[in-house]
C-alpha cells in the first residue's frame, strides 16, 4: 500500500517537472533590454502627495508621471550627467509665456499626449492635478507655496490645451518649481473613478496603482522588496528611453550593493560609500560617477541659544579648530569639494556653495577662545543623525579630539533618524550638531530662506539676524537679472562667513557605480533615481 | 486559554512601549519641508492629536474588527504587510530549524553514544562555539566567504534572483509555491536563495538541540526497556535509533517551541544582513521609524505566535508520546 | 548528592543550632567534608579538559579585562588617519581601522565594556528575577500567578526587538542598553528561582526553620535561598553570554554605545562596510574574540553546572 502511494507520488512530481519547462516564471526577456539597479533605499508609494511619502518614492513621480516642465540636463563627461538649473525645457508643455504683466504663465499642452490608457492629457488634468497638490496638505503643499502656489484660484483652465498659473506677484521660482517632482500631472479621469466621498483626491488608489502618462509604468511594485518598470511606448514627452524594462531592488546593505555590480549581476549600484566608489573608480573596471550635489552641504550647526555659542569669536574659535583636511580624507575620502580654506572674508564670486574663509589653526582657535572669555573651554553634547553615520560618526570622532585641543569637552551622541527631525529641525535643541541641508532650487537666498531664516526648519541653530532676514525676504522672488539680486546675495554670504552659525565642511557628492556600457545617470537636485536616461549596450 | 492574560498583557505593553517612542511621527511624515501648519494637519490626519487614552480606545476597537492599522512607514496596511512578510520570515526560521535539527540529533547522538570521550568533547565544542558565533557575524562571514570569494551562493539581496518572479500565493513559502506552480527552475532558485541565510540560523540553533538530544538519549540509553533489549541481544543500531531514539523525542520536542521562538527573534539580524523581506527586518525599519502601528502588530503577531506554537508543541507531544502506540 | 552536600553545608554556616544532628555531623566532619568537595572539583575538572579551559579561558579574560588598558601598545581612541587601514603586520597586530586606530588595542580594551555591561546586566536581572523567582515559589498562589504572567508576557516579545525598543524608548545610551538586556533576562531567573525554590520549600531544614521562630521572608532569604544559589550561579554564567551576544547585537544595529569608545559589536558592524573591499580584519578579530568570550562563558556555565549537579549535565 504504501508502495502504492510513494509511486504515484513520483509520477506526480515528475509529470509536474515536465510542465515546469513549459510554464517557467522566469523572466524570458533577456538582460539587454532590462536594466538591474540595486539601491540602499526602499519606496513607499506610488504617490508623491500623500501623507508619509518618503524620499525614495519621488522616483515615481519622475518615471511615471509627467510635468509641465522639466530641467535641462547636460554631460559632465565621465558617464554621467547633472541636471542644468539655469534651462527649463518643455515636458508635457510645448511652450510657455509670461502674460498679465509677468504674473501668470501660460502653458501649451502637447497635442498628442496620451495617459497610459490612451486618453489625451488636457489642461482639466492639469488643473485637478495642481488643485490636489495644493489642497492635500502637508510637503506637496510646502513644495507648491515655495514658488508661490497656495490656492486652487491659481490655476485655471483656458481651453482643453491651455493651461494658466497665477501668480500673486511676479516670481522667479514658480517656473523653476513647476519643475520639481512634486507638480505631476494625474489621468484624472481614472483617479475620479476610484475617488470616494471621504477621499475626494483618491489617495487610496493612488498610492497603489499610479495613473499617468510617464515614460515608464509600473509592471509590479512588492514593497520592501523591488519595483519593476515597463516602458510606455506611446510616450510623447521626451525622447523615447532606451531601455524597455528597469527593475530597481531593494538592498540595504551598502558593501552588498557593491558587490553585485562588481560580480555583473547588477547594472546600476546607488548610494555607494564613498570609500567603495573611490576604491571601483581606482579599480577602472566600472563606470563610477561622483558629482557634488548642488546647493548642499554637510556641516556643523552651532545652536545660539547654548551660552557659550552666542558669541561670535567662539563660534569662529570652532570653525579654526575643525580638522577639515582629516575629515575630508576620512569620512568623504576626499570626494566633494572643499568647503573650508576660502581667501577673503567677503565673497569675490556668486558662487554657491563656497568655501568659507576658515582653515584648521588651533592657535587662532585658542586665542578667540581667550578673547571670548572661555580659555578654559566648556562642555558640550555632539549630536549625530545615526541614519547617516558614514559620514557623522568619523567626522564627529575626529572633531571631537580636535575641539578637546581648545578645551572644547565633547560627548558624542548618536541620534536615531526618526528622533533626529524632532530634535534637530523641530524642537532645535542640539547645542552643536552635524547636519546637511540641500535646496532643491539652487539659489542662494533658497538656501539661507530654509537654513538661516528665524523658526525655518533647517535653521537648528536657532540663529536669529535682522538683515538677513530682510535679505531674504527681499531677495527670494527677485529675479537672477535683477543688478541688486548679486549684491545681495553676496552680503547674505558675507553674514555666514562672519557669523558662522553654521560651518561647512564639505559638498557631498552622489556616488554612482555602473556596469560597463550602462551609461545615463543623472544628479538630480531631488537625488532621486531618474531611469529614463539610461542606455546600456 | 492560559495565554489570554499574557496576551492582553502584550498589547498593553506594546501599546505602551510603542508611543513612548521619541521622535514625532508627524514630523517624520510631513517631510522634509514641511512647516508646523502641515505637521499639525498630519498629526491630526493621523490621530495623534487625540489624547493617549482615546488612541489606545481607537486602537483596541480596531484590533477586534482585525485592523491592524497602517504601517506610516511602508504605506500598507499593517495586517497586508504583515502576511506577507510573514511566510518569508517563517519559511526561513523553519528551514533553518530543519538543517539544524538535521545537524544537531545525529551529533547528539553521536556524543550520547559515545559519553566522555573526545567524541563528546568535540560534539560539545563545535555546537556552544557555534551558539556562540554572533549571527551577524557568522552571517557576514558565510556572505563573504561562500558569494564573494568562492562564488557559490547567489547574491543575498532576499528570497529570489532579478530574474525571477515571485510564483503565485498559496502558502507564501516559495519553494512550495513556485513547486505548486511547477514551475521547478524558481523553486531552486528560491531554494538557493534560503541556503546561506538558513545556515546561519542552523548554526546558531545547534547546541539546544544537540545538548537536549544527548541528555535525553543518555536517559533513554539507561532506561530499563532499553536495558532489557539489550539483554535480549537485539542490535545495538535499532536500539540506539528505534528504541532509545523514539523516547528521547519527546523533551527534545519541549525544546523545540523555545528554539524555533528564539530563531524568529534571531531573524532580525539575519534578515539584515541577508535582505530578507521578513517581518524582522520589518520591525527594525518600523522601529528606527517611530512606526506605532508597524511595530504593534509584529509584536502581537509574535506573541500569537508563541501561543500557537506552544499549542502545536502540545499536540506533537500527545502525538510523539510512545504511550500512543504508531504501530497498531 | 552534590544538592545534599550543598544544603547541609550552608544550613551550618547560618545556624547551626536548628538541628542537632545535622550541625554535629558538620562540625565533626568540617575539614574532610571540605576535602571532599575540593577533591570533587578536581575530579571533575580532571574527568572534563573543556571545563578546565573554560576556567582557565575566564581567566584570561578577567585579567585583561582589568589590565589591558595598562599594557595595549597604542591609545585605542587616537585617531591618525595617515594610518587608516593598515593590513595586520607585527607593529599593529590586528591592523587598523579606518580612522587609523589599532584594532588590537581596541579589542583589548573593549574586554573591560562588554564584561562589564554582560555582569551589570545579568546581575541586575539575577537579583530582580531571583527575588520574583523566590517570592513566586515560596508562596505560590497569587503571588506565583502573577510573576508568572509576567515572565511569560516578556517571554511572548521577541527578546531581541525587546531589548531594541527599550534602548529606543528610553534613549540611546550605554545605561539604557544594560537596562533593556537586564529586563530580557529577568524571566530565565525567575523562572530557575521559582523551580528551585519550589523544590527546597519541601526541605526538612525549612521546617526546622519555620518551628524555630524565623518568619517566612527571613526563612526564604536566609535559608532557603543560599541553597537556590549554586543552579542561579549557572544560570547566571550561561547568561552572560547571552547578555554579550545581546549587547553586541544592538550595536551592531547602530544602538548602545557611543563612539569613539571601543566594543566588540559595533567594530564588527563599523567593520561589516569594510569586508567587501577587502578590509577583513575590522571585522575578523573583534568578532572572534567576541566569539570566544561568549564561548568562555558558555562552557564555564557548563563546568559549573557538572560541579553543582553532574545529572543534569546536557
Amino acid at each position: 500500500m504504501k508502495h502504492h502511494i510513494f509511486r504515484t507520488a513520483w509520477a506526480g512530481i515528475l509529470a509536474l517537472s515536465v510542465c515546469a519547462t513549459l510554464s517557467s516564471n522566469v523572466i524570458a526577456a533577456s538582460r539587454e533590454d532590462t536594466l538591474v539597479i540595486v539601491s540602499g533605499a526602499s519606496v513607499n508609494s506610488m504617490d508623491i502627495m500623500r501623507v508619509g511619502t518618503n524620499r525614495p518614492s519621488y522616483q515615481v513621480a519622475v518615471n511615471m508621471y509627467d510635468r509641465l516642465v522639466s530641467f535641462g540636463i547636460r554631460s559632465e563627461g565621465n558617464g554621467g550627467y547633472r541636471y542644468d538649473s539655469t534651462v527649463i525645457n518643455p515636458e508635457l508643455a510645448t511652450s510657455w509665456e509670461l502674460v498679465d504683466d509677468g504674473t501668470a504663465y501660460l502653458f501649451n499642452l502637447r497635442e498628442d499626449a496620451t495617459f497610459w490608457d490612451g486618453s489625451r492629457v488636457t489642461a482639466a488634468d492639469v488643473k485637478w492635478s495642481f488643485d490636489r497638490a495644493v489642497t492635500l496638505g502637508g510637503f506637496p503643499g510646502v513644495q507648491m507655496s515655495a514658488g508661490g502656489m497656495n490656492s486652487v484660484d491659481q490655476f485655471e483652465v483656458v481651453d482643453e490645451l491651455t493651461f494658466k498659473v497665477k501668480m500673486t506677484s511676479s516670481n522667479k521660482l514658480t517656473l523653476p518649481d513647476l519643475a520639481v517632482p512634486v507638480p505631476i500631472v494625474i489621468n484624472s479621469k481614472v483617479a475620479l473613478a476610484n475617488a470616494t466621498a471621504e477621499d475626494p483626491w483618491a489617495t487610496e488608489y493612488l498610492h497603489k496603482t499610479p495613473a499617468g502618462g510617464g515614460a515608464y509604468m509600473l509592471e509590479r511594485w512588492e514593497p520592501g522588496e523591488q519595483l519593476v518598470y515597463t516602458r510606455f511606448d506611446n510616450w510623447k514627452n521626451g525622447p523615447l528611453p532606451a531601455i524597455k524594462r528597469v527593475i530597481v531592488r531593494e538592498v540595504p546593505n551598502s558593501s552588498t550593493r557593491r558587490a553585485l555590480v562588481e560580480k555583473g549581476d547588477a547594472d546600476v549600484a546607488l548610494g555607494l560609500p564613498n570609500k567603495d566608489s573611490k576604491e571601483l573608480s581606482e579599480a577602472d573596471k566600472l563606470t563610477v560617477v561622483s558629482t557634488t550635489i548642488d546647493n548642499s552641504m554637510h556641516a556643523v550647526g552651532l545652536n545660539m541659544n547654548f551660552e557659550p555659542f552666542k558669541n561670535v569669536k567662539v563660534r569662529q574659535a570652532v570653525a579654526f579648530a575643525m580638522p577639515y583636511q582629516k575629515i575630508f580624507d576620512t569620512a568623504a575620502y576626499g570626494l566633494g569639494a572643499k568647503m573650508w580654506g576660502g581667501a577673503s572674508t567677503s565673497p569675490t564670486t556668486t558662487v554657491w556653495p563656497q568655501p568659507f574663509p576658515y582653515d584648521t589653526n588651533i592657535q587662532k582657535a585658542k586665542s578667540l577662545m581667550a578673547e571670548a572669555g572661555y580659555a578654559d573651554g566648556f562642555e558640550v553634547p555632539l549630536s549625530i543623525d545615526l541614519s547617516f553615520a558614514e559620514w557623522t560618526e568619523p567626522t564627529a570622532i575626529l572633531m571631537q579630539e580636535s575641539l578637546g585641543k581648545i578645551g572644547i569637552k565633547t560627548t558624542i551622541n548618536k541620534i536615531p533618524g526618526a528622533s533626529w527631525r524632532t530634535k534637530a529641525l523641530v524642537e532645535k535643541g542640539l547645542e552643536l550638531h552635524l547636519k546637511n541641508f540641500g535646496g532643491w532650487l539652487n539659489y542662494v537666498d533658497y538656501y539661507f530662506y530654509w537654513v538661516y531664516q528665524k523658526g525655518h526648519l533647517f535653521n537648528s541653530m536657532n540663529y536669529m539676524n535682522p538683515e538677513v532676514e530682510q535679505l531674504v525676504d527681499v531677495t527670494l522672488p527677485m529675479a537672477v537679472e535683477d543688478p541688486r539680486y548679486e549684491k545681495n546675495i553676496k552680503r547674505l554670504m558675507e553674514i555666514g562667513f562672519n557669523d558662522v552659525p553654521l560651518i561647512p565642511i564639505w559638498q557631498p557628492t552622489l556616488e554612482v557605480a555602473m556596469a560597463p556600457g550602462v551609461e545615463g545617470f543623472v544628479n538630480w537636485f531631488h537625488r532621486q533615481l531618474d531611469i529614463r536616461s539610461f542606455t546600456k549596450k | 486559554m492560559l495565554a489570554v492574560p499574557s496576551l492582553i498583557g502584550v498589547i498593553v505593553v506594546a501599546f505602551v512601549l510603542t508611543r513612548s517612542l521619541p521622535g514625532d511621527p508627524a514630523v517624520y511624515f510631513a517631510g522634509i519641508t514641511a512647516d508646523e501648519e502641515s505637521i499639525a494637519q498630519i498629526r491630526e490626519q493621523l490621530g495623534l492629536d487625540k489624547s493617549i487614552f482615546h488612541q489606545f480606545i481607537v486602537y483596541c476597537k480596531n484590533l477586534t474588527q482585525g485592523n491592524l492599522g497602517v504601517s506610516l512607514n511602508t504605506g500598507q496596511s499593517v495586517a497586508s504587510e504583515l502576511s506577507a512578510r510573514f511566510p518569508a520570515s517563517l519559511e526561513l526560521t523553519l528551514t533553518g530549524l530543519a538543517l539544524a535539527l538535521m545537524a544537531a540529533i545525529p551529533l547528539g547522538i553521536l556524543a550520547a553514544v559515545n559519553p566522555n570521550t573526545w567524541i563528546d568533547h568535540l560534539c560539545r565544542i563545535f555546537v556552544t562555539a557555534g551558539a556562540s558565533t554572533p549571527i551577524f557575524f557568522s552571517g557576514l562571514l558565510l556572505v563573504f566567504v561562500f558569494y564573494y570569494l568562492l562564488g557559490w551562493a547567489p547574491s543575498p539581496i532576499g528570497r529570489l534572483d532579478f530574474f525571477y518572479l515571485s510564483p503565485p500565493k498559496v502558502t507564501g513559502f516559495y519553494t512550495i509555491d513556485a513547486m505548486i506552480n511547477g514551475d521547478f527552475e524558481t523553486a531552486a532558485a528560491a531554494a538557493k536563495q534560503l541556503i546561506l541565510p538558513a545556515i546561519t540560523l542552523a548554526i546558531f540553533a545547534l547546541a539546544p538541540i544537540a545538548r537536549m538530544t544527548r541528555s535525553a538519549m543518555l536517559t533513554a540509553m539507561g532506561s530499563e526497556y532499553v536495558k532489557a533489549a539489550t539483554a535480549n541481544g537485539i542490535d545495538r543500531r535499532k536500539i540506539i535509533f528505534v528504541y532509545a531514539l523514539r523516547n528521547a523525542m519527546l523533551p527534545l520536542l519541549t525544546i523545540m517551541g523555545l528554539v524555533f521562538s528564539y530563531l524568529l527573534g534571531a531573524n532580525v539580524l539575519v534578515e539584515k544582513v541577508f535582505s530578507w523581506p521578513g517581518i524582522g527586518s520589518f520591525a527594525v525599519d518600523a522601529l528606527v521609524a517611530s512606526d506605532f502601528a508597524a511595530v504593534q502588530g509584529f509584536i502581537l503577531v509574535m506573541a500569537v505566535m508563541f501561543v500557537v506554537l506552544n499549542l502545536v508543541i502540545d499536540i506533537l507531544y500527545t502525538l510523539v508520546d510512545p504511550r500512543v502506540s504508531i504501530d497498531g | 548528592m552534590g544538592d545534599l552536600l550543598l544544603n547541609k553545608k550552608v544550613v551550618r554556616n547560618t545556624d547551626t543550632k536548628l538541628d542537632p544532628e545535622l550541625s554535629q555531623h558538620s562540625q565533626n566532619s568540617a575539614t574532610p567534608e571540605q576535602h571532599d568537595w575540593r577533591q570533587q572539583t578536581w575530579y571533575i575538572l580532571s574527568q572534563n579538559p573543556i571545563s578546565m579551559f573554560s576556567i582557565v579561558l575566564f581567566l584570561i579574560f578577567i585579567l585583561v579585562g582589568i589590565t589591558g588598558p595598562f599594557w595595549v601598545p597604542f591609545d585605542p581612541i587616537a585617531s591618525d588617519t595617515s594610518i587608516a587601514l593598515q593590513a595586520p603586520s607585527f607593529l599593529h597586530l590586528f591592523g587598523t581601522d579606518h580612522l587609523g586606530r589599532d584594532v588590537f588595542s581596541r579589542v583589548v580594551v573593549a574586554t573591560r565594556l562588554d564584561l562589564w555591561i554582560a555582569l551589570s546586566a545579568v546581575s541586575i536581572s539575577a537579583l530582580v528575577g531571583t527575588s520574583l523567582g523566590c517570592l513566586a515559589g515560596y508562596f505560590g498562589g497569587w503571588y506565583d500567578r502573577i510573576i508568572g504572567r509576567i515572565a511569560d508576557t516578556i517571554l511572548a516579545f521577541p527578546l531581541f526587538v525587546l531589548a531594541m525598543g527599550i534602548v529606543a524608548v528610553l534613549g540611546n545610551s550605554l545605561t539604557n542598553v544594560i537596562y533593556a538586556t537586564a529586563l530580557i533576562n529577568i524571566p530565565f531567573f525567575i523562572r530557575v528561582a521559582r523551580a528551585e525554590v519550589t523544590i527546597q520549600r519541601n526541605h526538612q531544614y525549612v521546617q526546622a526553620a519555620l518551628l524555630s521562630g524565623n518568619t517566612h521572608l527571613r526563612t526564604l532569604v536566609f535559608h532557603i535561598f543560599p541553597n537556590c544559589l549554586p543552579a542561579l550561579m549557572v544560570q547566571m554564567s550561561l547568561n552572560m553570554g547571552w547578555a554579550i551576544l545581546n549587547a553586541a547585537g544592538l550595536s551592531f544595529i547602530g544602538l548602545g554605545v557611543r563612539p569613539p569608545v571601543a566594543e566588540w559589536g559595533i567594530m564588527v558592524a563599523e567593520g561589516a562596510n569594510y569586508i567587501i573591499s577587502g578590509e577583513w580584519w575590522l571585522v575578523l578579530f573583534p568578532g572572534l574574540i567576541l566569539m570566544l568570550a561568549v564561548f568562555c562563558f558558555n562552557l564555564l556555565g557548563d563546568a559549573l553546572r557538572d560541579l553543582v549537579d553532574p545529572q543534569k549535565r546536557t
